[in-house]
């Protein structure tokens, strides 16, 4: 479990984010929603170490993130970020291959994982091809393949960190990539992800945070967080909020 | 670096891999054997193919008869197997650093030169041999050893220096590195030339010959040392091989996979300064070996350094024992710097991977 206490992270001499308190709970998906440089993404960083936080405190159980040994804490925390620079011609599976790094399990049994990383990503027909040779979207397909590989098959204790893994997909593949980590989250782990999308977030996800300069607004439940006052005030649009017909979520409609 | 990200996707050949990694290192094993082979044959005296073979097994310690084989043996021992072994030598450690700063830099493009030990082994060479040479010369049965010595530092020196101004907060940054090693090269360009203004004919001679680098002149005392730290860097670099693959990611990636990034980049300029440095106070400067050899092998085998490490120290071996064939054979009896013929083999042969990518 990831428990982050009254963070506060600068970038150079910005402050970007202030007085977070957070917790991801085991079988969870925390949904993170802001408007551009609202602070997402340096939540994402000071959650996962990549920058140092320069007040509070992040705790991977009970201990410090930062005590934790490089291998260990890979074992259990897991980080996608928005876009990756791999320039080099590795196949699909060399890729995502690279997620069992952390783990010392034999080539078979990190066949099958690869393996099966790759069919929740809906990635598996990629097998084989030269990842240079993907799309912006398949690439993102890969990677997330890849972070899913690193967790397989997902258990209670174990911290998946997504930032925006949505933005490059077909609508299809937005849901398909959705439920798998939903499913993710099912067998156990906590997810927090980074999203765009409202009504993505109001359907896959059981709470929200929603960020502006670097501040919480609202933490609750898609039915609480979502509301056209709030949203009106965060990202300055006017919206109707409906039940979806047949799921009875959120459905957010620009008017 | 988003404009040398853009030269690099020009030459990333987005097929993958041609070749397994089983005929992969057949084939070059046997290019390696091959390239020995003729490098202990042919020169300006060359020796039947049959004799070479029975008069290495000869001083390997084998016993087979040694009619008729004084000469080889006297050859081979004396001048041939040195010069071979640091031409095998010199070639896998310059390609094996070669590898390495191309996954540090996380760049197809990136060469040993970039951390700045090849320009600052030039500057220890040009001070010893100006230096020396100012000072009365240092005793004939030094003077090797000086020069080699001081090349060596001042290839570590540098890199040291380059490393030190690319550290921030605790954290080496990698395009800091990059231009710090530019500047330091520029720096050590210039001091090297005011050794040259100040050295005078034969010194002159002596310097622009270093500078082309050289197999000639091969010993086993100027072999050792170099064996002992390749040997080192070589045995360093398959345990690090997935911290490289996983490298490639970015850096922030491949600490979330569990690599202690940080170490891995500070065992990267160390290695690639201790090879290169020792190769190059051993044999003088070689370019393009470190730049083109791992690329080359990418093209048949992919990125995996599982298999890019090992493979480019064998093929930058044998390259390296052929371009020193055509060194020795070309204008025989006398002798090309190998400097210049790497160079004019590696320069079209880039410009070819350059072309290719662009069809």
């Amino acid at each position: 479990m990831l428990r982050a206490q009254n963070l506060q992270v600068q970038r150079g001499k910005h402050t970007v984010l202030t007085d977070i308190d957070l917790r991801l709970n085991p079988g969870e998906v925390l949904g993170v929603l802001g408007p551009n440089g609202a602070g997402k993404s340096s939540l994402l960083a000071g959650l996962c170490g990549d920058l140092r936080p320069t007040q509070g405190q992040v705790w991977l159980d009970d201990r410090p993130l930062a005590q934790w040994e490089g291998p260990e804490r890979a074992r259990r925390l897991a980080v996608l970020p928005q876009s990756s620079t791999l320039d080099f011609a590795f196949r699909v599976e060399e890729v995502v291959g690279l997620g069992r790094l952390p783990h010392q399990t034999g080539r078979v049994r990190d066949g099958q994982v690869v393996a099966a990383a790759l069919q929740a990503a809906d990635a598996s027909h990629l097998h084989g091809r030269s990842y240079l040779a993907l799309s912006g979207g398949e690439r993102q397909r890969v990677h997330l393949a890849r972070v899913l590989a690193q967790l397989w098959p997902g258990e209670a204790g174990q911290v998946l960190l997504l930032d925006e893994p949505t933005s490059m997909l077909d609508p299809l593949h937005q849901h398909t990539l959705l439920q798998a980590v939903r499913g993710f989250a099912d067998r156990g782990a906590a997810v927090l992800v980074i999203l765009h999308d409202l009504n993505l977030a109001a359907r896959y996800c059981d709470r929200l945070l929603l960020l502006a300069s670097g501040q919480s607004v609202a933490m609750g439940t898609p039915q609480e967080v979502l509301r056209p006052d709030s949203l009106k005030a965060v990202f300055g649009l006017e919206v109707l909020v409906q039940p979806h017909p047949e799921r009875g979520h959120p459905l957010i409609i620009a008017r | 670096m988003r404009l040398s990200n853009r030269v690099a996707a020009l030459f990333a050949s987005p097929g993958a891999a041609v070749l397994k990694p089983r005929s992969l290192f057949v084939g070059l094993g046997l290019l390696c054997l091959l390239a020995t082979w003729l490098s202990l044959a042919l020169g300006s005296v060359s020796l039947p193919l049959l004799d070479t073979v029975r008069a290495a097994l000869r001083l390997s310690g084998l016993p087979v008869s040694a009619d008729g084989l004084e000469q080889a043996e006297l050859i081979l021992g004396q001048i041939r197997l040195p010069r071979t072994l640091l031409g095998l030598t010199v070639g896998g450690v310059l390609a094996l650093s070669g590898v390495a700063m191309q996954g540090l830099f996380r760049n197809p493009l990136a060469d040993p030169g970039l951390v700045g030990v090849s320009s600052g082994a030039a500057l220890g060479a040009a001070f010893a041999i100006v230096g020396g040479s100012a000072l009365g010369g240092v005793p004939q049965a030094f003077s090797p050893y000086v020069l080699s010595l001081c090349a060596f530092l001042g290839g570590l020196g540098v890199t040291a220096l380059v490393y030190r101004l690319g550290r921030r907060n605790g954290q080496a940054h990698v395009a800091t590195m990059l231009l710090a090693g530019i500047a330091l090269t520029a720096l050590s360009g210039s001091a090297v030339g005011l050794f040259t203004y100040l050295a005078d004919d034969a010194t002159l001679r002596t310097l622009a010959f270093w500078n082309l680098g050289s197999l000639n002149g091969a010993s086993y005392a100027r072999l050792w040392p170099l064996l002992l730290v390749s040997t080192g860097v070589a045995l360093w670099s398959p345990r690090r091989a997935q911290a490289l693959n996983a490298l490639l990611l970015g850096e922030s990636e491949a600490a979330h996979l569990g690599v202690d990034v940080e170490r891995l980049k500070r065992e990267l300029v160390f290695c690639t300064a201790l090879g290169v440095g020792a190769a190059v106070a051993a044999a003088g400067l070689i370019g393009f070996v470190g730049l083109v050899v791992p690329h080359l092998v990418r093209l048949l085998a992919g990125p995996d350094h599982r298999v890019l490490l090992p493979a480019s120290v064998l093929a930058g071996a044998s390259l390296l024992l052929f371009a020193d064939l055509v060194a020795r054979l070309v204008l025989a009896p006398a002798e090309l710097p190998i400097g210049i013929v790497t160079a004019f083999i590696g320069a079209p042969f880039f410009l070819y991977l350059l072309l290719r990518g662009r069809a």
